[in-house]
């Protein structure tokens, strides 16, 4: 291994049943620096992170770490922490129950006769708090704290194990300004001592001001590694994004009929505290609108506002010129709305229940329990969608999970085209699906459009947008900051609305 | 061949059969003459018959169990309670407080129908907890498995009360002129009707769906908290329907011992009968399945000399071996040793 | 820094548990005056009939810190005191290897109940229903009639008074009558406060915390889980053993139906006591308060003289429910870590 590399990571690859999520990806962290990994869902940077700690076990490739001779390999999180990986994950993962002073030292606390010396651990853990510029009383329990307090104990953990390779998962999502600062204040320290570490983020302007190199995946593929100096903003947005441009024309071509004039959905300052600021938004009948804005932007959140998932606490919505309120997904669905969740694993597949009745639920739903919809109509529906989707399956009764993941999809999607709805909402219903397929789906988008349905098109594909939409709406950091009509939509001008922020 | 068997096994109803014919097997070993009927006085009599009577109750409490679990992942361990409570009920009605009596106090369909509604409210408590306050569901029932005894004592003022009536004793006994006891009828109709309501509605749907995915359920506008609160009611409901044939059986309400250790029975059906106790998907008929085997595996046991004290233990060591090959953990595990076992196929 | 909510649910379930305490014991006082409530041996007296309550109170706060249960100590105890009977009176084994036999049979107990839990994963409360069906058989396996229990050394133990130097009164007669405890409360307390500094002071102890509060964060921070909860049953069935040892010296007998509903009872102490459900919240001295709490209760119902025995039971699980509802609803109050995205 080279002098001043402490981790190197080649060809790794990363396979869950039916998902490529890593294709030869390699990874190189040098001591005392600090490398940006980014890339949007589905990228893979997740996997590769619990690859190298452990947490997955990986299919094929070679990672070394500086002073061990041999490739390790990562069992378990115990492991890679006795190697010397530290981790700081997206999701806070501390006790909430323990104090602040346990959470920084549980497993290793210091010891007095055999006893846990709680003062000694207290008196440490303030100290350590004091050098990242907190104070707080660290007996109390962590969950009675912010998360972003929180978040910086679960940093202050991870920098005083000591470690070579330092990680972090999307540290700042709750931080505000001067706790970012403070961290980055504490990285270029650690950056000093010789420590490498691995920011894994999607604040542009974070990387540009903290980090010397930058790696971006790209659907389970490196699509290079860069210096920060020599990328400009929206060159990196671009790679992130993918620059495949395929004939705009052909597909636009499709659409028959403009939207009209009149519309569907209209929101007044609709937000909902902790996910999306408040926000105006206009659907017009007949038309197809994009969310586009980078991953925790804030695009599923404002889907969910709309659709009474999350339940607005502020602002007014008015569906069909009339004002609305949900208490229940079925009140939405009662009044024309449909919605294809993110994560269809968790939220849209029902996987033990067989095809037929997937795709018919949400209709019978709406039908109520009483009007039972007849085994001959059930059958008629799903044939009907199983065709008009070209789902493949066995047969109707297949159990959904045994499905791959593009044909679920396309019976998440049959499910709420049987419910004919005026308004639909599809959030990222193209992830994770081959080619062929993607373009099925963008043409039925168009297809729907023409017959005056309107639909929110939410996408990490620019290209996908360009080619349905007819407005859309960038979102960044929580809140919807600009909209672009039909003329503004291109490429150049979406990657710079949302790199530079605001229009 | 290979194939078939495989077919044969992937059968749902595979597991609780097989079990029942074991069960039926060793029955007969130990006793020949286990499936010879008679008749007398116009009423059918046999070891079988013995078997099928009994298991009523257990059969009725089986159905309610196996929507608890298909809908929650939890089980409802007051049932036995909800039983005492409903025979305690249904004896004070109709004796009108006393101890012993030899003609109604009200009548008989009195004492029934607030026997039922006292379960059902039960049950609707359970499902409350459960449902509203989000509070796991054995810990939810925890709460009437103790005091359900307690509040059945309650109302019969801690006597044993009698109902020395003939038309009383016909639930768990027979009708005059019917040859079959009253209670295998009884069973059967709770498992036809509920089987129409589950077919009939799209309630079944509903029940696997929210068991299976709750989140995915509520976005495609299933009311997933109802249905988890009415499975709870239900069981309750027919808790309430054994409570009064178990009643009947001894024209009296023994707080102490009506439904004793029946939850575990229960539970017991419903794995047998290849329901996955985390929830999701049923089978109402491998449930009833499984409570008659437990029943004959129940006979069998006597038939060995074990005492009615003694048979939980066969019981207990049944139910650990099941959760075991259903256990995610011990199917990956076993899926390791099987591969390690076999030389790679050159 | 910020502290978002200054609102401690230990502190404040623990002080409900005490307060409720003292006010009961308080009434008891009063309402009991004439028949002897306000003498020292009526408290003591709460000690000597649950020292083995207490001690499988705080198995059970063990087991429920993980975020389980364990519903077999009940059978458990009857098993126990139907083995230990069975051993001295039918097959002639001396006291002590009694016991020790006793104590390594709850280990083992523990230990297979805290393997099916730990790693097969399989629902605690489902582990230990089936525990507790198999113990209370296998009690009647053992022996369908009642053993009563004629060994001396053991009959000693039970018998021994021991006087305390203090709270003692005159009677009618002009005669001091001394206060006394039982060995059992010795033993009690000792194995309480063994138990309190393992929570308090020991790795393993804070362990059991951590994996009660979060079981992915503790195995992302490095933390054997496994083992952990492993342990943590294994405990609890030796204490369970230990419990039944102490419930014999009070019964000196081996019958099928002893000690039914008594995990009932452990589970309301530990919830009464401010134990969570849910795990990583709780600690042994409230588990002690809330069988002092049951105590109080029962010797209200014995002084009052008319009222059933069940009516013990219908108030337990009564406050039973309320503090589940009190923890359920603080629970959906508090800020949830790790959503907040």
């Amino acid at each position: 291994m080279e002098e001043n590399v402490v981790l190197s990571m080649r060809g790794i690859t990363m396979t869950f049943p039916g998902v490529r999520a890593l294709e030869d990806v390699d990874f190189t962290l040098r001591k005392g620096e600090v490398h940006a990994l980014m890339g949007e869902n589905g990228a893979g940077k997740s996997t590769l992170i619990k690859v190298l700690t452990g947490v997955h076990e990986k299919d094929s490739g070679v990672i070394r770490l500086d002073g061990i001779d041999h490739p390790i390999e990562n069992k378990s999180p115990e492991e890679a922490q006795r190697m010397g990986i530290s981790t700081v994950y997206q999701e806070v993962n501390l006790c909430p129950n323990l104090s602040i002073a346990e959470n920084i030292y549980i497993g290793r606390e210091p010891q007095r006769h055999g006893f846990i010396d709680w003062k000694k651990m207290n008196v440490m853990a303030s100290s350590l708090l004091e050098q990242f510029g907190i104070t707080a009383d660290v007996t109390v329990p962590v969950g009675h704290y912010s998360i972003a307090l929180q978040q910086m104990v679960a940093i202050a953990r991870a920098v005083d194990m000591q470690c070579k390779v330092l990680i972090f998962d999307e540290p700042t999502s709750s931080l505000d300004e001067d706790e970012v600062e403070k961290l980055f204040t504490v990285m270029r320290a650690l950056k000093g001592q010789g420590v490498g570490i691995v920011f894994v983020t999607h604040f542009l302007e974070q990387v540009y001001e903290v980090c010397d190199r930058i790696t971006v995946l790209r659907n389970g593929k490196l699509v290079g590694e860069f210096a920060v100096q020599e990328l400009p903003r929206w060159q990196l947005v671009a790679k992130m994004m993918g620059k495949d441009f395929d004939d705009l024309a052909a597909i636009k071509s499709l659409r028959t009929n403009s939207p009209s004039d009149e519309t569907v959905i209209k929101t007044n300052g609709l937000g909902h505290q902790g996910t999306i600021k408040p926000f105006d938004l206009n659907v017009k009948k007949g038309e197809v609108i994009g969310l586009a804005g980078l991953l925790g932007s804030g695009r599923s959140e404002l889907a969910r506002c709309l659709y009474g998932v999350d339940k607005p606490d502020k602002g007014s919505i008015q569906v069909g010129g009339k004002d609305f309120s949900a208490s229940h997904p079925l009140d939405s669905m009662e009044a024309g709305m449909a919605y294809l969740p993110e994560d269809r694993k968790k939220e849209g597949v029902i996987g033990d229940l067989s095809v037929k009745d997937n795709i018919i639920i949400a209709l019978q739903a709406k039908k109520g329990a009483f009007h039972l919809l007849s085994k001959k109509d059930q059958e008629k529906f799903a044939d009907a969608y199983i065709e008009l989707l070209q789902i493949k399956t066995r047969d109707r009764d297949t159990p959904v999970k045994s499905l791959s993941g593009g044909n679920q999809q396309k019976v998440i999607i049959g499910r709420w085209l049987l419910t004919q709805p005026d308004f639909i909402i599809l959030d990222e219903p193209t992830r994770g699906i081959d080619v062929g397929t993607k373009t099925e789906i963008q043409k039925l988008v168009l297809q729907l459009a023409d017959k005056g349905t309107s639909v929110m098109f939410i996408s990490s594909e620019i290209d996908e947008m360009l080619r349905t939409c007819d407005h859309m709406a960038v979102m960044k950091d929580g809140q919807k900051i600009a909209e672009l009509d039909a003329a503004e939509l291109d490429q150049k001008t979406i990657m710079s609305t949302i790199a530079g922020g605001g229009k | 061949m290979k194939n078939e068997w495989k077919k044969i096994t992937r059968f749902r109803l595979f597991l609780p059969i097989m079990c029942l014919i074991l069960v039926l097997l060793v029955n007969v070993i130990k006793t020949p003459s286990f499936f010879f009927l008679s008749v007398r006085n116009g009423v059918l009599y046999g070891y079988i018959i013995d078997v099928i009577n009994r298991a009523s109750e257990l059969v009725v409490l089986a159905v309610g169990m196996t929507l608890v679990v298909a809908a929650s992942g939890g089980t409802d361990i007051s049932v036995g309670s909800m039983m005492a409570v409903a025979g305690a009920m249904s004896c004070y009605v109709l004796s009108g407080g006393q101890v012993s009596v030899n003609g109604y106090a009200a009548p008989w369909i009195a004492g029934a129908l607030s026997a039922l509604a006292v379960a059902t409210l039960c049950g609707a408590w359970n499902g409350f907890l459960v449902a509203r306050m989000r509070i796991q569901p054995m810990v939810a029932t925890l709460i009437l498995f103790t005091a359900g005894r307690g509040i059945a004592q309650l109302v019969t003022r801690g006597q044993i009360t009698y109902i020395r009536v003939d038309s009383y004793k016909y639930l768990g006994n027979f009708i005059p002129h019917v040859p079959l006891p009253t209670s295998i009828f009884v069973a059967i109709l709770v498992v036809v009707l509920t089987n129409l309501l589950l077919r009939k509605t799209s309630l079944g749907l509903y029940i696997q769906a929210v068991g299976i995915n709750k989140d995915a359920s509520r976005l495609v506008g299933i009311k997933a908290n109802k249905i988890i609160f009415f499975t709870y009611a239900f069981c309750g409901f027919l808790a309430g329907i054994a409570g009064l044939i178990a009643s009947s059986r001894i024209y009296s309400a023994d707080a102490n011992n009506i439904g004793l250790n029946m939850e575990l029975d229960a539970i017991l059906a419903v794995a047998l009968g290849g329901n996955d106790l985390a929830g999701g998907k049923f089978n109402i008929t491998g449930s009833v399945i499984g409570a008659y085997t437990i029943q004959a595996l129940t006979t069998t046991l006597y038939a060995m000399g074990v005492t009615a004290d003694q048979v939980p233990v066969y019981k207990a060591i049944v139910v650990v071996i099941i959760v075991t090959l259903q256990s995610e953990e011990f199917k990956k595990w076993f899926a390791k040793a099987m591969a390690q076992k076999k030389p790679v196929e050159a | 820094m910020k502290k978002k909510n200054a609102f401690n649910e230990t502190t404040f379930l623990l002080k409900i548990t005490i307060s409720l305490f003292v006010v009961m014991y308080a009434l008891g006082m009063v309402v009991f005056r004439e028949k002897g409530f306000i003498h020292f041996q009526t408290f003591l007296n709460l000690f000597i009939s649950n020292a083995s309550l207490i001690v499988i109170a705080a198995g059970m706060t063990l087991v429920m810190l993980t975020g389980g249960i364990d519903i077999s100590v009940g059978s458990c105890v009857a098993l126990y005191c139907m083995m230990l009977a069975y051993m001295m009176e039918r097959q002639c084994v001396d006291a002590v290897s009694a016991v020790a036999i006793v104590l390594a049979t709850g280990l083992g107990f523990g230990f297979v109940q805290g393997f099916l839990v730990s790693y097969l994963r399989i629902q605690p409360f489902i582990v230990t229903l089936a525990g507790m069906f198999f113990a209370r058989g296998m009690t009647a396996i053992i022996s369908v009639d009642m053993i009563t229990i004629m060994n001396k050394r053991f009959l000693g133990w039970a018998q021994d008074k021991l006087f305390l130097p203090f709270g003692g009164y005159l009677n009618r007669k002009g005669v001091l009558v001394r206060p006394f405890i039982y060995p059992t409360v010795i033993i009690a307390f000792i194995t309480l406060v063994l138990i309190a500094i393992l929570l308090r002071y020991t790795k393993f102890g804070r362990k059991i915390y951590a994996i009660g509060g979060s079981e992915q964060s503790s195995l992302l921070m490095g933390l054997n889980v496994r083992r952990t909860r492993l342990y943590a049953y294994v405990l609890d069935g030796f204490l369970a053993a230990l419990g039944g040892v102490l419930f014999c010296l009070n019964t000196c007998s081996g019958f099928v139906e002893q000690a039914r509903g008594y995990e009932m009872e452990a589970i309301a102490a530990a919830v009464i006591g401010g134990t969570l459900l849910t795990g990583g919240v709780g600690n042994v001295f409230g588990s002690l308060f809330g069988v002092l709490i049951k105590g109080t209760i029962e010797t209200f119902i014995t002084f009052q003289g008319t009222l059933s025995s069940w009516w013990t039971k219908i108030t337990i699980a009564a406050l039973l429910a309320f503090f589940i509802i009190l923890q359920s609803i603080l629970g959906n109050r508090k800020p949830r870590t790790g959503e907040n995205q």
